[in-house]
Formats: structure tokens, C-alpha cells, sequence
């Protein structure tokens, strides 16, 4: 029964999502909204088993001093620190202390991060266009010609265009395309054995 | 006679302003006699309204003929507003003016809200009247009203394609699950991430350092979590049966409930319950960048043998999979973002590219079942090549300039 009940929920909410794709009325429509917000909704309750995972996690770390467990010091004082500055009695959203800490840390260690991918992708790229064999010789034409065409190449311009053009709307694109094919078929094979019950690892130890 | 020159100039002096005065008041007084009353462009006519097909029965549309003064006659229209009113006979201020199209167009959807409290509520099975002005730069000519209903829609008729393509996969799948069923033997290409599985965790057991696991940035409800989910299932009672320790930081905390499952679930089913870590398992944060930042820092610490990078991944990819290159890390990745696979490609040892990540629980399990699917989905990309070729063949026979058009190149 611990086994079948999750099943049989799990195959009535596959069926009629599926059903739900082909009838657009307005009962549908709701119907399918009302599961979304559910969705929604147990989503603020695992919220609530993630913090716990990262306070267990972090205390565990300093308890038993593992390398670099100074860094869950501070993952726990923001966390904590957030929570507090949150809270409408120390100024809510909008406090000074709340901003500050989003808009001067947060986002500009975002940022960061985001910026890192120019260097990383950079070093990918000199690891990829090794010519080491015809295809990387291939693969290092093709950017060349790609990234030749956003450079002035006076009288050689339109011809890198049409070239690039080519290369992206027709070997690109067709490959793109059946990766595509092969995603949704395996979307849909994949929705197919967790409706019917056949995939169940999702579901736990019984 | 100087005198007299200088006279003549001061009397033309004082006598300009009146000229002057004198022909702008003129031209005022002439001015609404000299312009004619705008002639408005001729109406549109047939003016249908009709319920929109394929909605939850809130929006009509609405269809005319286009005015004789469109792009014909004087061609002086500019383009078309439609009104609505719950009367025909409605005075002009209760005539709503619902949107407006260019010269040419001949159908407008009048898409309305289904919430009542909102100025768009279109209700349904109730009589709407429309109309439509051809409007030209200084006057409109009104057609006729009609009138119509809204009504919801049982069925998408734009998705009978779709739902017939569903139907001949189901049946494909039922039908090579019967087979592997009846013990007969399908054939899959091998794939070489999902071989290396098994030699990376033999790799990190040999080495004592652990194995990492990301399932990247989806939720519990995307498919390629999903597949990532029955794969750490098979990861997990392999390095429970080398005891070998994993690490799964987790973006999403119902991924996490989940994962912790799975993995607990790999720890049982090899008989070392036991041994089964809970902070292993981990929640980091909900936040893109500083995920990426939490499990860089985890791979720059511990060092981890394996990376494996399974499920929906985005900017994170290549910082994750660089960072992991640098750390010295065998790679193992697979998405269906296509966008994020040629980052994988770049920087991990192999890669499992789109389809080849949903199969990637199949070629592990080896159950009938499961490879019956696996089947069908082959077959169905055939059926789809088929599909292709045919509609190529038939476009070709059925124009001249159609292989032209085939490989003709936008510049």
C-alpha cells in the first residue's frame, strides 16, 4: 500500500496532465492551475527541510573542524542574518540593513560568478580547438569562419557571412534539430514509464 | 525730397501691420469654406464574429471584408479598429474599442480575461456585437454590427498531430515491452558515458576520494531529473558496494528530499544500509551563482575522483565543468539543454548528448521493461526520419523551385 498509493497518484496526475495538453476549457485550465499551485506549495514546505539540510550540514562541519569550515560560519550568519533583517519588527524587505546586505553583497558576488565564464570559457576554448584530429580541425574552422564574421574583413565580409549563415542554418541547425527529435522522444518515453509505474526510482526504498 | 521719400516709407510703416492684419483675418474667415467635410473610406463589409477555436471560451473572432478603399479605390485607408458593445443599439460611448489593425488585415481575436472583476472579461454564451472601422487619416467609415459567442472548447484541434504521434508511440512501446517480455533480445549501442560509470567509481575508490553528483538546477518535475534520479540510484549502490563516499549538493530542496531517497535506496539495496551518510546529501541554495560557487569550492576542497553532472544545467555548466577540469576530476555530463552540450563536450571526458541521458537508466538496469521503451523510442525517431524524407519528396515533386529553395542561403 506505502508503494501503490504513490503509484496510483502519481499515474491519475500523469493521465491527466495528458488529457489536460488536449482539452483547453476553462475547467481544464483551472484544474491545471489549482495542481501548479499545489506544486507551489509543497515547495515552501521542502524550503523549510533545505534550510534544515544546510544548518545540519554546516553545523556538522564545525563541529568536527573539516577543511574550510570557517565558510560555514558565514553561511550560517547570512542565512540567520537575512532571517533577521527580513523580519517586520527589525524593518522588513525594505530595511536598510536587508538591502544593503542583497544589493552591495549578494548581487555584486553574483556578478562575479556570471563574469568568470568569460576567462572559463576562454580556456574551454583553447582545450577545443587543438587541431588533434580532422574533426577538432573541423570544429576549429568552423569557429574561425563564426567568429570571423563579427570582425571588419573589408572585401572578405560578405563572403564570411554567407559562409557562417550556412554553416549555422544548415549543418548547425540540422543537428540542433535532431537533438531535439531525440529529447522529446525521450521526454516523452521517460513521462511515459514514471505514468505508467515502470520508472520508479524517484519513489524511495519501499 | 527726401522729405517726401521719408513720408512715404512712414506711411507704408504704420500701413503694413493692417495689411497684414487684414489677410490673415481674411484667410481665417476663409478657412472653413475652402476645406471640404472629410469623406470617410467605404466600410468593411461581412463583418462575422465568430467563437475563437481552441480557447477556454473567453475570446471571439471577429473576420470583414476589407474596405473597397483599402489597397484598391482610393486606397486611402490606414488601417481597421474593432468595437465591441453588449448592444447593438448602444450609444457611441459604450462602444469599447477592443484593438486595431493595419490596412490589409481582414480578422482580429478579441482575446478577453475569464476573471469578471477584469475590464477584459469576455463572458461566455453570451451576445457580443461588433463592429469595424476603416479609418483613414482624418475620418472612419463604420461597418454594419454583428454579433456572437464565445463558447469553450472540448478539444485542440491544432494537437491532433501531436496526439496521434503520442498514440503510435504508446503502442510502439507497449508492443517492444511485450517482446522483451517474451525474452527476446533487443539490441542498444553502447554508450561510452554510461560505460565509464563504473570505471570512474572503480577510479574513485582506487584514489579514496569521493565521488561528486550534481543534478543540476531543474526541479523534481523535470524530466531530466527525473532521469538523473534512477542514474544516482545505480551510482549510489555501486559506490555503497565499494564504499566509496558521494557527494550530492542540491540546488532544489524537493530534489534534495528526493535524492536523499534515492541514495538511501542504493545504500539498501546493497546491503550496507548502514553506511549511508545523511550529509551526504545536501541542500545549498536556490540562488544560480552561488551553487556554482558552493560546489566549486567542494571539488577544490575534497578533491573529488568523479564529477558526474546529470540533469538540466544552464550559465553553470562550463563553471562547473572548467572548475572540475581543473581540479583534476574525471567528467561525466549529460543534458538536454542543447544549448549547455557543447560546454560539457568541451570540458568533461564524456558527454551524454540529449536523448542519450534518458537512456542512460535503461543501459544501466538492463531490465526487459525498461529496454522495451528504449526501443520504441528508436523506432519513433525512425518513424519521424520517414516522416521527413517523405514530406521532402512530396514538396519536391510538387514544385519546381523547391530544390532551389532547399538549398538556397539567407545572406
Amino acid at each position: 500500500m506505502k508503494r501503490q498509493l504513490p503509484l496510483l497518484v502519481v499515474f491519475l496526475a500523469g493521465v491527466f496532465m495528458v488529457i489536460q495538453y488536449f482539452v483547453p476549457a476553462e475547467f481544464s485550465e483551472k484544474a491545471y492551475e489549482f495542481l501548479i499551485d499545489w506544486t507551489i506549495i509543497i515547495g515552501i514546505f521542502a524550503l523549510a527541510l533545505g534550510i534544515w539540510s544546510l544548518i545540519r550540514v554546516s553545523y556538522h562541519k564545525i563541529k568536527t573542524k573539516q577543511e574550510g569550515y570557517f565558510y560555514s560560519y558565514v553561511a550560517l550568519a547570512g542565512l540567520f542574518g537575512m532571517i533577521l533583517f527580513g523580519f517586520t519588527f527589525m524593518g522588513g524587505l525594505e530595511s536598510y540593513m536587508f538591502t544593503h546586505f542583497f544589493d552591495h553583497i549578494m548581487i555584486p558576488i553574483q556578478s562575479t560568478m556570471f563574469s568568470l565564464l568569460a576567462f572559463f570559457i576562454a580556456s574551454a576554448a583553447y582545450r577545443a580547438f587543438r587541431a588533434r584530429s580532422v574533426l577538432s580541425s573541423v570544429l576549429l574552422i568552423a569557429a574561425f569562419i563564426l567568429m570571423a564574421r563579427v570582425i571588419p574583413m573589408g572585401p572578405l565580409s560578405d563572403a564570411v557571412t554567407v559562409v557562417s549563415n550556412w554553416i549555422l542554418l544548415v549543418p548547425n541547425l540540422a543537428a540542433k534539430r535532431a537533438i531535439w527529435i531525440g529529447v522529446g522522444l525521450g521526454i516523452v518515453a521517460t513521462a511515459l514509464k514514471v505514468v505508467l509505474g515502470i520508472e520508479r526510482s524517484y519513489l524511495g526504498r519501499d | 525730397m527726401v522729405r517726401t521719400i521719408y513720408l512715404i516709407a512712414a506711411i507704408a510703416m504704420l500701413l503694413l501691420p493692417a495689411i497684414v492684419l487684414a489677410q490673415s483675418d481674411t484667410a481665417i474667415v476663409q478657412t472653413p469654406a475652402a476645406i471640404a467635410a472629410p469623406d470617410p473610406p467605404a466600410p468593411p463589409t461581412n463583418v462575422v464574429v465568430a467563437d475563437n477555436p481552441n480557447d477556454n471560451g473567453h475570446s471571439l473572432r471577429v473576420q470583414w471584408t476589407p474596405s473597397a478603399d483599402d489597397s484598391t479605390g482610393r486606397a486611402i485607408v490606414m488601417g481597421y479598429r474593432i468595437y465591441r458593445a453588449t448592444s447593438p443599439d448602444a450609444p457611441d460611448s459604450l462602444w469599447v474599442e477592443r484593438g486595431s489593425v493595419a490596412r490589409g488585415t481582414h480578422a482580429y481575436v478579441d482575446r478577453g480575461s475569464r476573471d469578471p472583476a477584469s475590464a477584459a472579461f469576455i463572458p461566455k454564451a453570451t451576445d457580443l456585437y461588433y463592429r469595424v472601422d476603416a479609418v483613414s487619416a482624418d475620418a472612419a467609415g463604420r461597418s454594419a454590427v454583428a454579433v456572437g459567442q464565445a463558447h469553450d472548447n472540448w478539444f485542440n484541434t491544432k494537437r491532433v498531430i501531436v496526439l496521434i504521434f503520442v498514440i503510435i508511440f504508446v503502442l510502439l512501446t507497449i508492443a517492444f515491452i511485450n517482446a522483451a517480455k517474451s525474452g527476446r533480445t533487443l539490441y542498444v549501442r553502447p554508450l561510452a558515458g554510461i560505460d565509464a560509470v563504473d570505471e570512474a567509481i572503480g577510479r574513485a575508490t582506487e584514489m579514496g576520494r569521493p565521488i561528486l553528483y550534481v543534478l543540476g538546477l531543474g526541479t523534481a518535475s523535470d524530466i531530466a531529473t527525473i532521469a538523473s534520479f534512477s542514474v544516482l540510484g545505480r551510482v549510489a549502490k555501486k559506490v555503497a558496494e565499494y564504499q566509496t563516499p558521494i557527494l550530492v549538493p542540491c540546488y532544489d530542496p524537493i530534489v534534495l528530499t528526493v535524492a536523499e531517497e534515492t541514495v538511501k535506496t542504493g545504500y539498501s539495496d546493497a546491503g550496507r544500509p548502514d553506511d549511508f551518510k545523511p550529509d551526504s546529501v545536501y541542500f545549498v541554495t536556490q540562488s544560480q551563482f552561488a551553487y556554482v560557487a558552493a560546489v566549486n569550492g567542494t571539488m577544490l576542497r575534497e578533491r573529488p575522483a568523479t564529477n558526474v553532472y546529470l540533469g538540466k544545467f544552464y550559465a553553470e555548466s562550463l563553471l562547473l565543468a572548467e572548475t572540475g577540469a581543473v581540479a583534476g576530476s574525471i567528467q561525466i555530463a549529460g543534458t538536454d539543454e542543447i544549448a549547455q552540450l557543447p560546454f560539457f563536450v568541451v570540458a568533461c571526458d564524456y558527454t551524454l548528448i540529449g536523448e542519450e541521458l534518458y537512456a542512460a537508466s535503461v543501459y544501466l538496469n538492463r531490465e526487459p521493461i525498461l529496454m522495451g521503451t528504449l526501443k520504441a523510442q528508436d523506432w519513433a525517431k525512425g518513424v519521424v526520419i520517414l516522416t521527413i524524407l517523405i514530406g521532402l519528396a512530396i514538396r519536391a515533386a510538387s514544385s519546381k523551385e523547391f530544390m532551389a529553395i532547399l538549398f538556397q542561403v539567407e545572406s
